[in-house]
């Protein structure tokens, strides 16, 4: 039964040898290095337009959100979605690319180099770009002074976490994407609503509750919940069980783009 | 050839089975690949050879039977054997944003090549394969036979003693082509042991000393290209452009000459070991019977007559007559 056949590579131990997952990372980030200028533009314009837009623009109407001013809510949930932009448009685009149109894959796994290597080494990437651009955005908004408290500093760590968990999904949508246009369906249906729904742009108390609990389902949530404290320094007990989350999510599905990927390519 | 045969092979399959879901592509092949050989595996599209080639380096698992490299089995240890494998596949797979050396150091990396000896090894690479000249040009901007010097050239990094070809040639220019096939008679004169698929026969007999012809996963013939040339034919080709339908009359005294024939669109092609005697008696015996010929060429017998004579046929009539054991010499008068 080939379903049986899943279940059983889900449960088996992935072949990796972690020098060659590090090679697959250094392909990818030796490419990043010829491109980061019109790469840094497409994914880091966006956020800052939001800012500018939302916080300085709209913020002017809207009253205080839990004693803020709309500027200091907004700025470090937008850490937290552009890591999100930048890893999912990566991993999907990107690794689609890199599959199906260039056959990098193909042509890694011809050396002693495993597909589970080449999938992880992926993963790996995306994460790296999502804390990337996360942190950029950080720096920014410590220029603009929108950053209240040293625990910033430990921002990048649930950025970290949900970036892995994005770049998971994204691997595991790109593993049965039939061609490019697919994306937009992940976009549409998975990503931008997360982007509004998630406690990004307003708390979701105002929500209904059956829309509450979806968000609870997103990482988006749980990085915006996590960061948001660490950045305006009012971090207590609960962000660590957004940290959980985050790496439960991250430890239990890892497995599966790596099987999937493996099942797409190999005949 | 005997002494070879009594060392170890470097690649052995024994009954090699592939299947994808219900179609067998490979059915139970047998071949063994000793060092230093360039064996060839030919046949038309789907006969199962890029499947053999996608086993041998791990890629594709296995299905049935064994298939073992530098005495090792594939299934078990892919990640050493694949540090002694280059591979040339048929896809142009190389990155194409980055520059010809660049592709050749990151490609090192994946063998775990040190920087310096990667650094040492790309400059080797690109003289060997003249491509220094466009070593810091993205690929991208590279034609089609300088990409697949780079491909081979690719293949090189480790130094491999097993060189996997799928179709090295396939899609160049006949300039492009000679410089491939030179450098890997090169390569071969120097030791390296290669299994090579092709549809080219010009390749097939340039290049290597044994080979089989597969069809729909099955070997149907086996053994070294002028070897199935006598075989199965004939040391001459005899093209007749008479048309299919000339009356059989024609050969009345040449019968016992001609070993086989092949209708070829309106030609026919002759083969026999007596050319010139052959195209004496045909033609003394058209100008008697008024049979026009429109023309006449007498050559070498190519493998790729072999070819046309053991898949060509069988495509239009019983492939049954094409398994191994029911080859006949000769006396095709059947085939038209």
């Amino acid at each position: 039964m080939p379903g049986n056949r899943l279940w059983q590579n889900l449960l088996s131990w992935p072949d990796l040898s972690w020098p060659l997952v590090y090679r697959v990372f250094c392909r990818n980030l030796l490419l990043f290095r010829k491109t980061w200028m019109a790469n840094i533009m497409f994914n880091f314009v966006e956020p800052v337009i939001y800012l500018w837009a939302l916080g300085f623009g709209l913020g002017v109407y809207v009253n205080k959100i839990h004693g803020l001013p709309y500027i200091n809510f907004l700025a470090p949930a937008l850490v937290a979605s552009s890591s999100m932009f930048a890893t999912t448009y990566e991993m999907t685009y990107g690794s689609f690319t890199r599959m199906s149109v260039q056959k990098v894959f193909q042509s890694m796994v011809a050396t002693p180099v495993s597909m589970d290597d080449v999938v992880l080494g992926e993963i790996l990437y995306g994460t790296f770009k999502g804390v990337l651009y996360g942190t950029v955005f950080l720096t920014v908004l410590a220029v603009f002074g929108l950053v209240r408290s040293c625990w910033a500093l430990l921002a990048p760590v649930p950025v970290a976490l949900m970036a892995a968990g994005f770049s998971i999904i994204s691997m595991i949508w790109t593993s049965i994407a039939p061609g490019f246009d697919s994306f937009e369906y992940f976009f549409t249906l998975l990503i931008t609503p997360m982007f509004f729904l998630s406690g990004v742009f307003f708390p979701l108390e105002t929500l209904p509750a059956g829309v509450r609990l979806l968000a609870w389902f997103t990482p988006l949530y749980h990085a915006v919940e996590a960061v948001r404290p660490l950045i305006l320094g009012t971090a207590t007990r609960p962000v660590w069980g957004h940290l959980v989350w985050l790496a439960a999510l991250v430890l239990l599905t890892l497995r599966i783009p790596l099987v999937m990927v493996k099942k797409r390519l190999i005949k | 050839m005997s002494a070879d045969q009594q060392r170890q092979p470097v690649v052995l399959a024994s009954n090699l089975v592939k299947k994808y879901g219900d179609f067998i592509a490979v059915k139970g092949v047998n071949f063994a690949v000793y060092p230093g050989e360039c064996f060839g595996l030919l046949g038309p599209n789907g006969a199962g050879k890029t499947s053999i080639i996608r086993m041998t380096y791990g890629f594709s698992p296995v299905s049935d039977g064994l298939l073992s490299v530098f005495g090792e089995d594939i299934m078990l240890r892919p990640r050493a054997i694949k540090s002694q494998i280059g591979v040339i596949s048929q896809d142009d797979d190389l990155d194409p944003v980055l520059s010809v050396r660049e592709n050749l150091i990151i490609y090192a990396g994946y063998f775990q090549i040190d920087r310096e000896t990667a650094k040492k090894r790309s400059e080797e690479i690109l003289s060997f394969m003249d491509l220094q000249d466009k070593a810091d040009e993205p690929v991208e901007n590279l034609s089609g036979g300088l990409r697949r010097r780079l491909t081979l050239g690719r293949g090189l990094i480790n130094q491999p003693a097993l060189l996997l070809l799928d179709e090295p040639t396939t899609g160049l220019d006949p300039y492009a082509r000679h410089l491939v096939w030179h450098r890997l008679r090169r390569l071969k004169e120097e030791g390296t042991t290669m299994l090579l698929t092709t549809h080219y026969m010009e390749e097939a007999s340039q290049l290597c000393d044994r080979l089989i012809i597969m069809y729909q996963g099955e070997i149907v013939e086996e053994g070294q290209p002028e070897g199935l040339i006598e075989r199965h034919l004939g040391k001459e080709a005899l093209e007749l452009g008479a048309g299919c339908g000339c009356p059989d009359s024609l050969f009345d005294d040449s019968r016992e000459l001609i070993r086989c024939r092949q209708g070829m669109g309106d030609d026919l092609v002759l083969f026999t070991d007596h050319g010139l005697e052959l195209m004496d008696r045909v033609t003394a015996q058209a100008s008697r019977q008024q049979i026009p010929i429109r023309y006449r060429r007498l050559r070498l017998s190519n493998l790729e007559d072999v070819f046309l004579q053991l898949t060509g046929e069988s495509l239009r009539e019983d492939g049954a007559a094409l398994l191994p054991g029911k080859r006949r010499e000769g006396e095709r008068e059947d085939a038209r």
